[in-house]
């Protein structure tokens, strides 16, 4: 599907989503468009997982889980739901069924179809957005806009964000494997995007043309 | 008798009629790693300057281990500086004629080591910081983060017990960068010298115990 955004985890709950219309008139092509590109997303992702061999359902969930570490944690459900789509549509295939004392694992593989969709998914560089708002923006701007002590929020924000990204870097100092590195790179650059962000918005709020102006008297 | 090792009280310093700083208290205990971060122009320099007896402040106290800057002769407050103090700015400000080694064995010809142990000291420097291949180099044939790690090891030569550096890393790129900051935490955590360091990267300030924003001539 050229041209649509693969974003690596679901923005917005889709449960949430299908559950906050009233009927099925009500689906907007954004709101399937959000739901479908969240799953074909997770699905190249064990994908990838399953190239490097066959796994069961856990194995891939956290295999998911600690290759993305700056996102939510993948449900096992959404695992299960899209490893049975993967499974209908030849891209995995079950390899065997194991049980050792515990419940049966099904252990899936990778078909010859399932690694032609992978290079395919791999050659085609990603949209650059627009990514939907996420809360942070909205509650910053809400703030910016309500006026009510807009400053000590960016400054606890900051906080918060920062003792998030000191959490990362720590984590990155302890992981040696450079695809780990990189993945936590993208975290914290995004946590940095953010920051600047608040930053500037900070900035704004002393920027002469705003009625804080600079020249403070006091 | 202080538990700080610098303390700073309602520091002022103008230039003309800027107001660099307008009144800034802070506390550095021995060892801490802080951050000063905050927008362009809003003193962040000024102050690392001022806390390592750079600039002389017009009014306020600054005191390094209990005793006040300002009582400070001329000659013991560079003598201070060169004993306690290590500084690195955003480019390394080497002296361009002379080796990596050279570079770094200056501070202690200047408190009158001998070359050869000056040198041997400032290899072991180099070493410590991966960068003992560099030592015969001059800082011309040096990439940025190669020059900032001898800048650093000539920061820290002296074995002193604050370094102060203003965006030491501002210049390097994510991983250069990064390999420069460890490297100085590093060597700093054996040592237990205190970092005090202005940034305007937030992984940076995240690396540090402690981040303190200026905005405007005063701590926000
Ligand atoms: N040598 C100087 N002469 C005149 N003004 C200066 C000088 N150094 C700094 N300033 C002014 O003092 C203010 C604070 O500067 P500085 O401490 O360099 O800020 P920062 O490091 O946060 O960018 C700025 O308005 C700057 O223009
Ligand atoms: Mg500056």
């Amino acid at each position: 599907m050229p041209g649509r955004s693969l974003s690596a985890r679901c923005p917005v709950s889709c449960v949430d989503l299908l559950r906050s219309t009233d009927s099925v008139q009500d689906y907007s092509l954004s709101v399937f468009t959000v739901c479908i590109v969240a799953d074909v997303s997770i699905s190249h992702v064990l994908l990838g997982v399953l190239s490097s061999g066959p796994a069961h359902g856990y194995d891939l969930k956290r295999e998911h889980d600690i290759r993305f570490p700056g996102a939510k944690e993948l449900p096992y459900g959404q695992v299960y739901a899209a490893l049975q789509r993967l499974e209908r549509d030849g891209l995995v295939e079950v390899a065997e069924t194991v049980r050792d004392g515990g419940p049966e694992r099904t252990v899936y593989a990778l078909t010859e179809s399932g690694r032609a969709e992978l290079d395919t998914w791999l050659a085609s560089p990603e949209s650059a957005g627009p990514y939907p708002a996420d809360e942070l923006v909205r509650k910053a701007v809400t703030a910016l806009r309500t006026g009510v002590d807009a400053r000590s929020f960016l400054a606890r924000q900051r906080e918060v964000h920062l003792a998030r990204l000191r959490e990362l870097l720590a984590a990155q100092d302890a992981t040696t494997d450079p695809a780990g590195r990189a993945a936590i790179d993208h975290a914290v650059f995004h946590l940095d995007a953010d920051l600047r962000w608040l930053e500037a918005a900070e900035g704004r709020l002393n920027a002469p043309s705003s009625s804080n102006h600079q020249g403070d008297p006091s | 008798m202080t538990d700080q090792l610098i303390s700073a009280r309602a520091v002022r310093k103008a230039y003309g009629r800027t107001e660099a700083l307008r009144g800034v208290s802070l506390d550095i205990s021995a060892g801490e790693k802080l951050a000063i971060t905050g927008p362009s122009g809003s003193g962040k320099s000024t102050l690392l300057l001022s806390l390592a007896g750079i600039l002389r402040p017009e009014a306020g106290e600054i005191s390094y281990d209990g005793r006040r800057l300002d009582d400070l002769s001329e000659a013991e407050r560079t003598r201070l500086r060169r004993r306690e103090f290590g500084v690195v700015l955003q480019f390394g400000q080497l002296v361009p004629e002379l080796t990596a080694v050279e570079n770094v064995a200056l501070p202690l010809m200047l408190e009158r080591h001998a070359r050869a142990s000056a040198d041997r000291i400032a290899r072991g420097w180099l070493e410590r910081l991966d960068a003992g291949a560099l030592a015969d180099v001059v800082p011309g044939e040096l990439s940025g983060g190669e020059a900032q790690r001898v800048a650093l090891a000539r920061a820290l030569v002296t074995s002193p017990r604050v370094i102060f550096a203003d965006e030491p890393t501002g210049a390097l790129d994510t991983v250069a960068g990064e390999q420069v900051l460890v490297a100085l935490y590093d060597a700093a955590k054996e040592t237990g010298a205190a970092i005090v360091m202005v940034t305007h990267d937030n992984r940076v300030a995240a690396r540090a115990d402690r981040e303190v924003r200026m905005l405007d001539g005063t701590i926000a």
